[in-house]
């Protein structure tokens, strides 16, 4: 079986002006289906920037990336948009709900671009929510929800697809350490008990602690990759 | 294994649909959504436009109801009317020499000889004069005239009846009051049958017209109308030089309306012949207004006054217009996270083009509708309390509707692309 993400020899320059920002300088990776991962390392070394590849958000200036079996270094804009509808899910520091929108209608919004009937739309996004231990504020406004309650609907909005991958970038890094380790245990919950692919990015190593692996980055290289030793002592 | 396996389809993978991104009434769903989200910003960026098409609606209207009731009004002083005044007309030529020679009762006769397919002629001669009752008095003008004078004019009479032949032939001391006149000298009483004093002679009123309003030589409404011989004898000096009966005008109903421009020539002719003047007319003394040609130039008037009306009013529609592209282009801004975030999700770039341009063309068409209403509402009611004939009409809608929709296509479209060229990440980073 291939991997779900293959990244190899991955670089990613930015230019401003003059000068050359290597973000990436060289990255191979592999994550398989149903894997928890942890992305970690000291801020400014190329965490996002390879969050953002992953993500399809970008394409790096170098190296292969294939998902799901997809190559994606060769993808042009709108065909990115549909690997992202599709493939992933995106949860964010700030949470990114609509915020005049009910729960219910910010976990349907990216089926809309799917072309998912609002029937199905509805089924799916009230399911995620109740993953999520949200199934009794659907009609609630962001407004009306607490930051990690607020967190959980985003997480809802990037499960409801059922994407290969979840992405998270920080997701914790806007809440307090209370809420911080219910959101991730509610991750990996889900990773374990719906089998889903999530990888996160954090510089604090309690929350990369959740994942069963964690990658570390320095300066756009990887410096290590090993399970979460913790973990295989529990199971 | 195998309950790990159970578990992860509690959502089952999507069935993908064939098709590539969004379906048009999906795109109008989700800009209805926003525009439902944020009313009061959706409402004040289709203020300008309701304005807009409100006013070029109900000025539209006005414009047009106001010239055709101006229209009307003269179109009922009668369009076959040709009046044969004294004077040169004023159409250039070597100026002075010939001075205003008066229009005689010879004239009139040379008219009458013609045996033109026409009623009339009739001879008016108009003079000022102190005219008063018992309870007031004041300075008015009393017109001469024959019998022929009601048919040519379409006199509608109030009370009473119009003065005859006979009382022309024998200069009977009698008159017909024109309405305000006759409001002014005996208020809401009865005047037929009263006396009313002309300078210092007593005449009998024996009619009262029906209000009539303006024309372009003054109001009927204010005249004292006397028998010609009347005025001409013993009202007033009537006599040129030459012992000539004068006349102040002559007017002539044409029968078909297809006659006027040969009946103004043949007049033209006689009138050239008998007073010695040459015939190309480039020594004419007198001139022939043809109140036709005179009703074709107040309709260019009165749609020139409307086309500025209307254009004053697109002009506040086009301020309109730029009021929902500043209203669009800060909603591209601080809607920036949003769209970084509808992009990181799957939108394309022109699902989000889209779902903006619908935005600006939803409010602009929305603006118009609402627009179109408020517009007709100050018509309807003059028209429904017939202070007014002004009805709203298919045309105005139309234009203004179509108006207003291009508008939103054409100032949403700039605000639109910017936010569809965001790039996903640095909108997502967007504070
Ligand atoms: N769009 C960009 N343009 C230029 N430089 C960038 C851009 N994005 C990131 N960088 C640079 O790339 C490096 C890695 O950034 P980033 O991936 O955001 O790090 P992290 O998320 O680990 O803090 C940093 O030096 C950053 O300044
Ligand atoms: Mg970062």
């Amino acid at each position: 079986m291939t991997a779900m993400i293959t990244i190899e020899g991955m670089t990613k320059v930015y230019t401003m002006g003059e000068f050359e920002v290597h973000a990436l300088r060289g990255v191979n990776v592999q994550i398989e289906s149903g894997e928890f991962v942890a992305i970690m390392g000291p801020s400014g070394s190329g965490k996002s920037t390879l969050m953002n590849m992953i993500g399809c958000l970008d394409t790096p200036t170098a190296g292969r990336y294939s998902l799901d079996g997809i190559e994606v270094a060769s993808l042009d804009d709108n065909e990115l948009s549909s690997v992202r509808a599709r493939k992933l899910g995106f949860v964010f520091q700030q949470y990114m709900l609509l915020p005049r929108q009910s729960a219910l209608a910010n976990v349907e919004m990216p089926m809309v671009y799917r072309g998912i009937p609002p029937a199905e739309r509805k089924r799916r996004a009230s399911i995620a929510l109740d993953l999520v231990g949200m199934g009794n504020r659907l009609d609630h406004r962001p407004n009306e929800l607490s930051g990690g309650q607020q967190q959980r609907v985003a997480i809802a909005r990037a499960l409801a697809g059922s994407p290969s991958v979840i992405l998270a970038d920080e997701p914790t890094g806007a809440l307090d350490s209370t809420t911080s380790e219910e959101i991730m245990l509610t991750l990996q919950q889900l990773n374990r008990e719906q089998g889903l692919t999530i990888i996160i990015v954090t510089h604090e190593a309690d929350i990369a602690a959740y994942a069963d692996r964690i990658v570390t980055i320095r300066d756009g290289v990887v410096l290590h990759d090993r399970k979460n030793e913790a973990h295989h002592g529990i199971e | 294994m195998a309950s790990n396996n159970t578990k992860r389809h509690i959502l089952a993978p999507v069935v993908e649909s064939t098709q590539s991104g969004l379906e048009y009434g999906e795109l109008l769903r989700v800009s209805m959504d926003s525009l439902m989200a944020n009313r009061l910003r959706t409402f004040l960026t289709m203020l300008g436009v309701i304005i807009g098409v409100a006013s070029v609606v109900s000025l539209m209207t006005l414009g047009n109801g106001a010239s055709n009731a101006i229209t009307s009004q003269f179109s009922s002083l009668g369009t076959n009317n040709l009046t044969v005044l004294p004077g040169r007309p004023n159409r250039g030529g070597p100026p002075g020499q010939i001075g205003v020679k008066a229009m005689t009762m010879n004239d009139v006769k040379t008219i009458k000889v013609l045996k033109l397919p026409i009623v009339g002629p009739v001879p008016n001669f108009t003079n000022q004069a102190t005219l008063s009752a018992a309870a007031a008095e004041k300075s008015g003008q009393v017109l001469g005239t024959t019998a022929t004078y009601k048919d040519v004019n379409s006199v509608v009479m109030a009370s009473g009846s119009f003065f005859t032949d006979g009382n022309v032939q024998s200069a009977s001391q009698v008159v017909v009051l024109g309405s305000s006149l006759k409001t002014y000298l005996f208020g809401d009483g009865e005047a037929v049958g009263e006396s009313i004093r002309i300078n210092s002679m007593n005449v009998r009123v024996i009619g009262v017209l029906e209000a009539k309003g303006g024309n372009p030589f003054g109001s009927v409404d204010d005249q004292a109308i006397v028998p010609i011989s009347l005025a001409q004898t013993r009202l007033f000096a009537g006599r040129s030089t030459s012992g000539e009966l004068r006349v102040s005008n002559i007017t002539v109903t044409v029968k078909n309306t297809e006659d006027i421009a040969f009946v103004e020539e043949r007049l033209k002719m006689a009138l050239r012949d008998s007073r010695k003047l040459n015939a190309d007319g480039t020594d004419d003394d007198f001139q022939v207004l043809n109140q036709a040609s005179f009703l074709t130039s107040l309709t260019q008037v009165t749609s020139l006054l409307t086309t500025f009306l209307a254009a004053i009013a697109g002009i506040s529609l086009l301020v309109g217009g730029i009021g929902i592209m500043n209203i669009m282009l800060v909603s591209v801004t601080e809607r920036t996270r949003e769209i970084g975030l509808r992009r990181a999700v799957g939108a394309q770039s022109k699902d989000i083009l889209l779902q903006f341009m619908i935005e600006a063309m939803v409010l602009s068409m929305l603006g118009g509708i609402i627009g179109v209403v408020m517009g007709s509402i100050l018509p309807i009611i003059l028209t429904v309390t017939k202070v007014f004939e002004a009805p709203v009409t298919a045309s105005s809608v139309i234009i203004s509707l179509s108006v207003s929709l291009a508008t939103g296509l054409f100032f949403g479209i700039w605000p639109a692309r910017n936010a569809a060229q965001l790039n996903p990440i640095q909108a997502l980073r967007h504070e």
